[in-house]
């Protein structure tokens, strides 16, 4: 089959859950060719004179390689910043958890790199679903971020000349990935958080730790302001300024189980997408093949081990569903199945992401999955214990090359894993079972990153731009840091030089309003009480979308979730239980607050993935695949990003189309065969 | 497993705290020491009960966000066989039926916020007084343009990843942020772009530490020990040999 093939025509039933609304276009990309782009934008782009700076406030929400980074740049450029984040420092955002590292087309190995390699192979990644002006300038400014890094101090893998080491990450043929051992998120985290803590003590920067964005303000159509839940005393205030930037992360959390700290959350994106701002691609996410499996019901988080273990373990279950309790040393050889070395002879173990993470949930869904059973709601209701877990086993390569090659190799992820299973990898297979890792999807923003709310700018991980369906290793970061210390101050400044705007107050009627309605939300999740504690609705939450919006999804499948979000919204907010008052330091009413947005998220996600009938990147439509079960993309119907535009409580969604122009790349269907 | 509790709680900064016991069952070793918080708190919530606050995030032992004594040992090193953070420790390390008392960090400068959460904002300050290079956006020579060393480039790395967490204050009999402040002052000596603040800076975050409350260091090397990112005593060496060259120089060097 060709991707030209016409996809499954949508069924009566799914086409009434959203409504069309009018396409949209990115209106500041400027025009000229690809390279010159940027140039052109940051020369047209309005200034604003230094003098000037510190009257205009800049508000930045979320402190961590997106947010921490713009705000250490927008305050050394003598803006008057203020940030705000719900950990008890910026430190501790879950960029630093990324482990592999950061792509830069800096060509030091000589190997054909260059920005526009780095471009095309970030374009095709992403399955043809990201704007390519985007992409090519993060390409663009990946050289410069390693630069400001270095001079930061964060201490990158180095060789012994002195020189910077790389290394060849996530499939691509060229070595331009940067790292720091395995916590290269880590230490670029620690250098914008030193910059930002910088300009903290020049006064610049105006820090606000356990501070939780509920509301955002909008005045006079502008992004104006946002209104924060101070996490310790309970105060519900407003804070004003002349632009809003979001730079919250993800929303994996809403599958409840994932591989984010289990703080990160939705709902400052949320608040503003009800406010006006458009969601673009809500149902693109990554899901990670190589997790460690969950546990037992008391499971709070999923932990990745990097993707490096595939290229030497063998992944196998038992053949027999009576040998899964088994240990598995004792059985033997021919009553295993290799099912990725079976079904995919040419690549093996070695298959793309998406594949290897849903043949792993197939082996599971027939019953041969390792490791503990645990409880789950099946799609008819009923509890059910299923083994989550397939073999990554190493005893072939150990037998091959030895323990100590082996070691040197894997040595960290060996120890991390003993650690938390209690079982030692170099005796016995591991366990692993893919997780949600990261989402592409997020607030839909232009070529200047900002939303479809003048004045509100979204970057990082919490916009939808650059990563398409789907996003290649060591990208993560090169995005955060690009929006953060190069593009977002680069473009800004063009509609802060009509500010400072109209001057408010808390007795503005707008932001009267937003606080009103913050606190009066505040209030009706406090006199519910109920009976069911809030983990226990998220958890439910994360199966619906886990076995319905999870790694493949089908028309019926999503309808029916659609129905099961909207019943658990229901039981949501007439018996979930939040103990304890707002004036205080409350975990049990922040957790609330950030569910009740990730159930509108949740079905929002269903909505986006219903109406994608194709099967794109980390988005597998079981309607649309080829004779062998490859992933097929529609790109003479879905060739376009999902702006979703709010449709009020109960409404449906408004559809805006933008259509994506690729003029630089050709558009090619993925094969790995 | 049983598991019996006993908790520090306490309601805000003000208020006297004391601890509490709380009785756990069909607790399973694979879970984490803050999963069974988590399930404590479940519990709590179904008996109307005021659940348990504690500081956490990332769970994989690498925000630094959380940290409790445990047995008396902050990240509950007494238990476990390797130097962890507490979301890191699974209850594989302890007994059926064992008693388990948990409780902040004690220390002056980390004043308590409620139960066993605690205000770190200290950690903040000493960075802020000079715990970075001074690059702004832009202005960052090319990456090649300065060698460093492999191997200060690595004992710089080893520095830098500490987490912040604060289980060297809360360990220290003196109070002391020693071990902290000096994983960032060797982190940043170590390194050729660190060079031309060194001096300004050990001096800026040392006044920055002692302003804090914080104790003096005295050698005693509890903080290295409980440290999960084992940043070494050394690195207090070197702090101090930076400390008193710095006194023979004026800022700028």
């Amino acid at each position: 089959m060709a991707a030209s093939d016409k996809a499954v025509p949508a069924g009566e039933q799914a086409s009434s859950y959203w409504k069309a609304g009018v396409d949209i276009a990115d209106a500041k990309a400027p025009a000229g060719p690809i390279e010159k782009k940027w140039q052109t934008r940051q020369f047209e782009a309005k200034l604003v004179n230094p003098a000037n700076r510190r009257k205009l406030t800049v508000l930045i929400v979320g402190t961590g390689l997106a947010g921490g980074a713009a705000a250490a740049t927008l305050g050394e450029a003598g803006y008057n910043v203020h940030t705000f984040c719900y950990q008890d420092s910026p430190r501790r955002a879950h960029s630093i958890a990324a482990q592999g590292g950061i792509n830069a087309a800096k060509n030091y190995r000589n190997d054909n790199d260059s920005v526009y390699r780095l471009f095309y192979d970030t374009v095709k990644g992403g399955d043809y679903r990201a704007r390519e002006t985007n992409v090519y300038r993060l390409a663009e400014v990946s050289a410069k971020i390693i630069d400001q890094c270095v001079a930061q101090g964060v201490p990158f893998a180095r060789e012994y000349g002195g020189l910077l080491d790389n290394r060849s990450f996530g499939g691509v043929q060229v070595q331009r990935t940067f790292y720091a051992r395995g916590q290269t998120g880590q230490q670029l985290l620690i250098g914008a958080y030193q910059a930002l803590e910088r300009q903290v003590e020049a006064g610049t920067v105006h820090m606000h730790t356990r501070h939780e964005m509920v509301e955002l303000i909008i005045v006079d159509g502008r992004a104006r302001g946002i209104v924060t839940r101070n996490m310790v005393t309970g105060a519900v205030e407003p804070w004003l300024g002349d632009a809003v930037v979001l730079a919250t992360g993800g929303y994996g959390n809403v599958f409840f189980l994932s591989t984010n700290a289990v703080g990160c959350n939705n709902t400052a994106a949320w608040r503003a997408h009800r406010k006006g701002a458009y969601f673009g691609n809500p149902c693109y996410t990554q899901i990670h093949p190589t997790c460690i499996p969950v546990h037992g019901e008391t499971q709070s988080k999923l932990t990745l081990m990097s993707e490096s273990l595939r290229n030497d373990g063998r992944i196998w279950v038992p053949k027999k569903a009576e040998d899964c309790a088994k240990d598995p040393r004792q059985i033997p050889e021919e009553d295993r199945d290799y099912y990725l070395e079976r079904i995919y002879p040419a690549f093996g173990n070695l298959v793309p992401r998406d594949i290897a993470s849903r043949q792993a949930k197939n082996m599971c869904d027939e019953g041969r999955g390792v490791g503990p059973a645990v409880a789950e709601k099946g799609p008819d209701g009923q509890i059910r214990h299923v083994r989550r877990g397939v073999y990554l086993d190493f005893a072939e390569v150990i037998g091959r090359l030895g323990k100590a090659t082996v070691a040197s190799r894997y040595g960290n992820l060996f120890d991390m894993y003993a650690q938390i299973t209690g079982e030692n990898p170099y005796e016995t297979p591991m366990r692993i079972y893919p997780a949600v890792h990261y989402t592409m999807g997020g607030l839909w923003v232009d070529y200047d990153l900002m939303s479809s709310i003048p004045g509100l700018y979204v970057t990082g991980e919490a916009n939808f731009s650059d990563h398409g369906a789907n996003r290649l290793g060591a990208s993560a970061l090169m995005q955060g840091l690009s929006d953060g210390y190069f593009v977002l101050p680069n473009t800004v400044n063009d509609y802060l030089a009509a500010g400072p705007f109209s001057k408010i107050g808390p007795d503005t009627p707008a932001v009267a309003e937003a606080v009103d309605a913050a606190k009066g939300r505040i209030a009706k999740l406090l006199t519910i009480q109920g009976q069911r504690s809030v983990d226990s609705i998220h958890k439910e939450l994360g199966q619906i979308m886990w076995e319905y919006c999870g790694m493949e999804r089908t028309e019926q499948g999503l309808i029916t979730a659609i129905g099961k979000i909207r019943a658990l919204r229901e039981e949501f907010w007439s018996n979930v239980k939040v103990t304890g008052k707002n004036d205080d330091f409350n975990q049990a009413l922040e957790r609330a607050g950030r569910l009740a947005d990730f159930i509108d998220l949740g079905e929002l996600m269903c909505v986006d993935a219903l109406h994608r009938r194709e099967s794109c990147g980390g988005h597998f439509r079981a309607e649309s695949q080829t004779e062998d079960g490859e992933a097929l993309r529609h790109d003479d119907e879905f060739c376009y990003v999902a702006a979703w535009e709010f449709g009020g409580d109960g409404g449906q969604p408004i559809l805006h189309k933008e259509p994506l122009r690729y003029e630089s790349i050709e558009l090619k269907q993925r094969s790995y065969k | 497993m049983k598991i019996t509790l006993r908790i520090w709680r306490q309601a805000d900064r003000e208020a006297v705290g004391g601890l509490q016991t709380y009785q756990l069952d069909n607790v399973s070793e694979d879970m984490s020491f803050l999963e069974l918080l988590d399930m404590l708190n479940e519990q709590l919530t179904a008996q109307d009960l005021e659940p348990v606050a504690f500081d956490n995030d990332c769970r994989e032992g690498i925000c630094g966000m959380c940290g409790v004594v445990v047995n008396g040992a902050p990240h509950g090193r007494y238990d476990s066989s390797v130097p962890t953070t507490t979301c890191q420790l699974h209850m594989r390390s302890f007994q059926d039926g064992a008693v388990i008392d948990v409780e902040p960090w004690k220390a002056g400068p980390f004043p308590i916020i409620k139960d066993l959460v605690v205000d770190r904002s200290a950690f903040d300050h000493i960075i802020q007084a000079g715990g970075y290079i001074s690059v702004n956006t832009g202005a960052a020579p090319e990456a090649h343009s300065t060698p460093a060393p492999k191997r200060q480039a690595d004992r710089a790395f080893d520095n830098a990843t500490c987490v912040g967490c604060g289980a060297c204050v809360a360990a220290c009999p003196n109070g002391s942020a020693m071990l902290f402040t000096a994983a960032k002052v060797t982190h940043l000596a170590m390194l050729p772009q660190g060079q031309p603040e060194r001096m300004r800076r050990i001096k800026a975050m040392v006044a920055a530490h002692d302003e804090a409350g914080f104790g003096g260091c005295t050698n005693i090397g509890e903080c290295a020990s409980v440290c999960p990112k084992q940043i070494p005593l050394a690195s207090i060496g070197q702090l101090n040999r930076d400390l008193i060259a710095s006194l023979f120089k004026g800022d700028g060097k």
